[in-house]
């Protein structure tokens, strides 16, 4: 896959981790982005109504109003204002909407000159190229890369190299286009119904001059971005800056409601005075400036109708998506992209606006690691919208390699699906059949040739190992040996998950010893895999069946009080978080309520009264290496399990370095796909780093998930084990 | 949070004089103040009558600005209040009114008016703004509790400004983008009396 080299990676990176400083000074973090959350519901709901006063109060304040079913119908009212000002230059200030509707290339064909003032827009318009990041859009390009190109292009006196030399120059040469324009354009971060106010966010000052030099303005954005009041700004104002870049807070928040009291500056006229003829103008608008609001449809009404697209109207556009995928770190948004937006929230925008062909492109990306969902400011389930998008693609894929799995796979999907998602989505299957005939399944899946096979018919890579089944599964072994301990303190069901049970046994039976030497009687019952394997491939008939399938299973034991430990991460995140869109209401709330991480429910009996306490457990005084690099799950760390671990680790004694890369880049089935496992590599890269640094070169490396477990077989010489195994005595 | 309502400022009723941090008690102008501190603005607090001769000091000449209207304050004959557009293009420093100042995050409020504040304030490298000591309150909240009425009754336009201009487009993060690389905050005491009976009030509810 191409990409665009560090320059993406580092800046985005740098984005990310501001965000986590600047939201940590934030006390109402949490309850800011419910806040905000609850204004864009709202807003949503009542848009015709909120769409109806705007357009009244712009009125009243003397601008204009014109709605855009599409981007077509939009540049045509533009370039009609714009002719009709005879207009020569329009100016303006960054705006994905404009981006979106592509108004440059309309204006330009009239022969209308258009500046964009955002230096990064800047760079991008004198490079030909488009964003690659809906905050950042130059992000891409390194301080060289951009001296080279103005060095080359305008060919200064003295060569260009600093970033402030930079700077000035852009400054310079756009202040003096700046000043002899007759347009100016901006975009909206927010619109106020009560006041007409158009709110934007930047730290340049380009969009003020942008507004402020031309006698006329015109505001482009979305319809999705109004909202009902002046006050309703404050939780916006307060997260924007920080879920982007990690700013507290950006050098400018304009809250202008055009067209204004300024007076307009006369630049061609050096010595007109600023506030012209000011007598009488008073603190209401400026009868010399013109102000048109154009507010754009564009597949967003249809989207407000569409039950899982509806959530990414309430997108503000800050990159907390873009910046916190790993993957996204790794290509970019020219890959990680469709026609205008990038990142996580782009596959809804690209959706929506320009259809599920373009989303489809870059759709798959999205590994549902789920990093994203915290990040964002306004709560969108990011990764919900991608499965969606994808379940849609698949529903509607004309494939030609149905008879390879129609009819070998028990999954709920259209026939015509992709093969390699429908390989993966049935995963189960597989397994069931790997243990069955292994180890002859592992040998044969590792020859050459079905290497081969695999990687032409499915896209598996032949240089990822293969997972090796094994003959007796954890509920197996379990249902033979039997539950060694006396007197219990009481049972528990102990969920095996497909991974545990027919690959990793040895980590379930870590888990079993663990629990029993806590005073637990474990029960492993006949219970299928949660579904994530079908989900992650958008196929979510079947990830529902399974739900299904698995609250079924478990209901009795729910209702006979029994907790319900969960050793893999992925699976315990689908108890928690997706089965709400899975099961009813009220099954969900019941199996999320008694599901736990197995280190989680083993650090809550050690602290409670009434059966053994840390003591029962391996701490390093038990000749085990006590130094260890933990690796969380990235889903894990989404449902807040991950620091359970640490802490039960750090209570026996452990010290432990946490690493603090996203993701490790396998995510699932995503590190073995043939088109992906470069970028996988790439993504565990940082992972690698982490843990071959000269201070955790030499701590034993512990996991939780099993993909995460795979991928640092593959990046780290040494072994990597589960934490259950470290703290588990030996056998009883 | 102990609140109470400014004599000269009745309309603001929101203001709050303290903020509680950390179970401590500080003055909304000191958080301010060293909010504006942190962020590299620098500031100035001045008594009544002082306001012409600090910004006689603080100025880079030339200098234009806007009439700033406080109490017995008034600009010196080095800021050109009528400027022309080459007065603008030519000017170091742009003097403006604030209308509000935003303590926990070092933001002044900037109000367009039809002096030509807008451009005053953002075409020089510096930007002085003035500020009466009354007019700071604590939170980004309380901030759009005033904002909410002044936008919708006098449809006014206001900049939240933190801080100088800045990129980071670039390849590296620079001061002075479009707009001015630096900014001087004038606070104006105008609540001297207040701040000793808040004394006591603070004490009160300390107890």
């Amino acid at each position: 896959m191409e990409s665009e080299g560090d320059a993406v990676g580092e800046n985005t990176r740098g984005f990310n981790q501001g965000r986590y400083d600047s939201v940590a000074k934030l006390e109402a973090y949490e309850e800011l982005k419910s806040e905000a959350r609850a204004i864009k519901e709202d807003a949503i709901e009542r848009l015709p109504e909120l769409l109806d006063e705007l357009e009244e109060t712009v009125e009243e304040n003397g601008g204009t109003v014109y709605f855009a079913d599409d981007a077509e119908d939009a540049n045509r009212y533009i370039r009609e204002v714009v002719a009709g000002k005879d207009a020569e230059r329009l100016v303006k200030s960054k705006s994905m909407t404009s981006e979106e509707i592509e108004v440059n290339e309309a204006l330009e064909a009239d022969g209308v000159e258009v500046v964009e003032t955002d230096l990064g827009e800047w760079v991008l318009q004198v490079a030909d190229e488009a964003p690659s990041h809906i905050v950042a859009p130059a992000i891409h390009k390194s301080r060289a890369e951009i001296a080279a190109l103005f060095n080359e292009v305008f060919d200064p006196e003295d060569e260009l190299e600093t970033a402030e030399e930079l700077t000035k120059f852009a400054r310079d040469r756009l202040g003096e286009l700046i000043e002899g324009a007759d347009v100016g354009m901006t975009g909206a971060n927010f619109i106020t119904a009560d006041s007409g106010t158009i709110a934007l966010v930047t730290s340049e000052g380009n969009a003020r001059k942008s507004a402020v030099v031309p006698d006329t303005h015109i505001a482009v954005s979305g319809v999705e971005k109004v909202i009902p009041r002046v006050e309703d700004l404050s939780p916006f104002v307060e997260l924007i800056g920080r879920s982007g870049t990690g700013q507290d807070i950006t050098s400018y928040i304009s809250l202008l409601t055009p067209p204004g009291a300024s007076p307009v500056p006369n630049f061609e006229d050096g010595d007109s005075a600023l506030a012209g003829d000011h007598e009488g103008i008073g603190a209401g608008a400026n009868p010399d400036r013109e102000f048109h609001l154009v507010l754009i449809d564009n597949g967003r009404l249809a989207m407000r109708q569409d039950a899982e697209l509806k959530e990414t109207l309430y997108c503000i556009r800050c990159s907390a998506c873009s910046n916190s995928c790993a993957n996204f770190q790794s290509v970019g948004g020219h890959v990680f992209g469709g026609e205008t937006y990038s990142g996580g929230i782009a596959t809804g925008w690209e959706a929506g606006i320009e259809g599920l062909d373009v989303a489809g492109g870059f759709n798959d990306l999205c590994t549902s690691c789920s990093r994203c969902v915290n990040a964002c400011p306004v709560k969108i389930d990011i990764p919900w919208i991608n499965t969606v998008v994808r379940d849609r693609i698949n529903r509607q894929a004309d494939g030609n390699a149905d008879w390879l799995v129609e009819g070998l796979v028990p999954d709920e999907e259209p026939g015509g699906m992709d093969v390699q998602k429908r390989l993966f989505g049935n995963f189960e299957t597989f397994a069931g059949l790997g243990c069955a005939l292994a180890p002859v399944s592992n040998w044969m899946a590792d020859l050459s040739v079905s290497r081969r096979l695999m990687e032409r018919v499915f896209g598996v890579d032949r240089r990822r190992e293969l997972p090796s089944f094994q003959r007796t599964t954890l509920k197996k072994w379990y249902d033979e040996r039997g539950p060694k301990v006396s007197a219990p303190r009481r049972q528990v069901v102990l969920y095996p998950d497909l991974y545990t049970n027919t690959m990793q046994v040895d980590r379930g039976k870590a888990a079993v010893r663990a629990l029993e030497a806590m005073g637990i009687q474990v029960v492993i019952p006949d219970v299928r895999s949660t579904g994530r394997a079908p989900l992650s491939q958008g196929m979510i008939a079947t990830a529902r069946e399974h739900a299904e399938d698995v609250y079924s299973g478990l209901a009795l034991h729910l209702d006979s009080d029994r907790d319900v430990v969960v050793i893999e991460p992925s699976d315990l995140a689908m108890f928690k978080s997706e089965y709400e869109k899975l099961l009813p209401e009220r099954s969900f709330r019941r199996l999320a309520e008694h599901s736990y991480d197995v280190m989680e429910y083993l650090l809550e009996l050690a602290e409670e009264d009434g059966g053994p306490g840390f003591e029962a457990l391996c701490s390093p005084d038990d000749g085990r290496s006590g130094e260890v690099a933990y690796h969380p799950n990235c889903q894990q760390k989404t449902i807040r399990k991950a620091e359970f671990t640490v802490a039960l680790l750090e209570e026996l004694g452990y010290d432990v370095v946490t690493s603090d890369v996203e993701c490790c880049g396998m995510a699932g089935s995503f590190g073995y796909k043939t088109e992906y496992y470069e970028l996988s590599m790439d993504v565990g890269e940082s992972l690698k780093g982490q843990f071959t640094a000269p201070e955790t070169r030499e701590r034993t490396v512990v996991d939780s998930g099993t993909s995460c477990h795979k991928q640092l077989e593959s990046l780290l010489p040494r072994e990597s084990r589960h934490a259950v195994e470290l703290v588990a005595p030996e056998s009883r | 949070m102990v609140s109470r309502q400014s004599k000269e400022e009745s309309s603001r009723a929101f203001i709050a004089n303290s903020i509680e941090r950390d179970g401590m008690v500080t003055s909304v102008v000191g958080t301010f103040t060293s909010k504006l501190d942190e962020i590299d603005v620098a500031v100035s607090q001045i008594e009544r009558g002082e306001l012409a001769e600090t910004i006689d000091r603080v100025v880079r000449t030339p200098a234009v600005g806007v009439p700033v209207d406080v109490d017995g304050g008034s600009l010196p004959d080095v800021v050109e209040v009528e400027p022309t557009v080459d007065d603008v293009r030519a000017a170091r420093t742009g003097v403006t009114p604030a209308t509000l100042g935003i303590a926990e995050y070092g933001s002044v409020v900037l109000e367009a008016d039809p002096f030509g504040s807008e451009v005053a304030s953002l075409f020089p490298e510096l930007h002085v703004a003035v500020l009466r000591e009354s007019d700071v309150v604590g939170e980004m909240r309380e901030a759009f509790e005033w904002l909410g009425p002044r936008l919708r009754e006098d449809r006014s336009s206001e900049i939240i400004a933190t801080g100088p201009s800045a990129t980071a487009d670039m390849g590296g993060l620079v001061r002075g983008a479009h707009g001015p690389e630096a900014v001087h905050v004038i606070l104006l005491a105008d609540r001297v009396e207040e701040t000793v009976e808040r004394g006591s009030e603070t004490e009160v509810a300390d107890e």
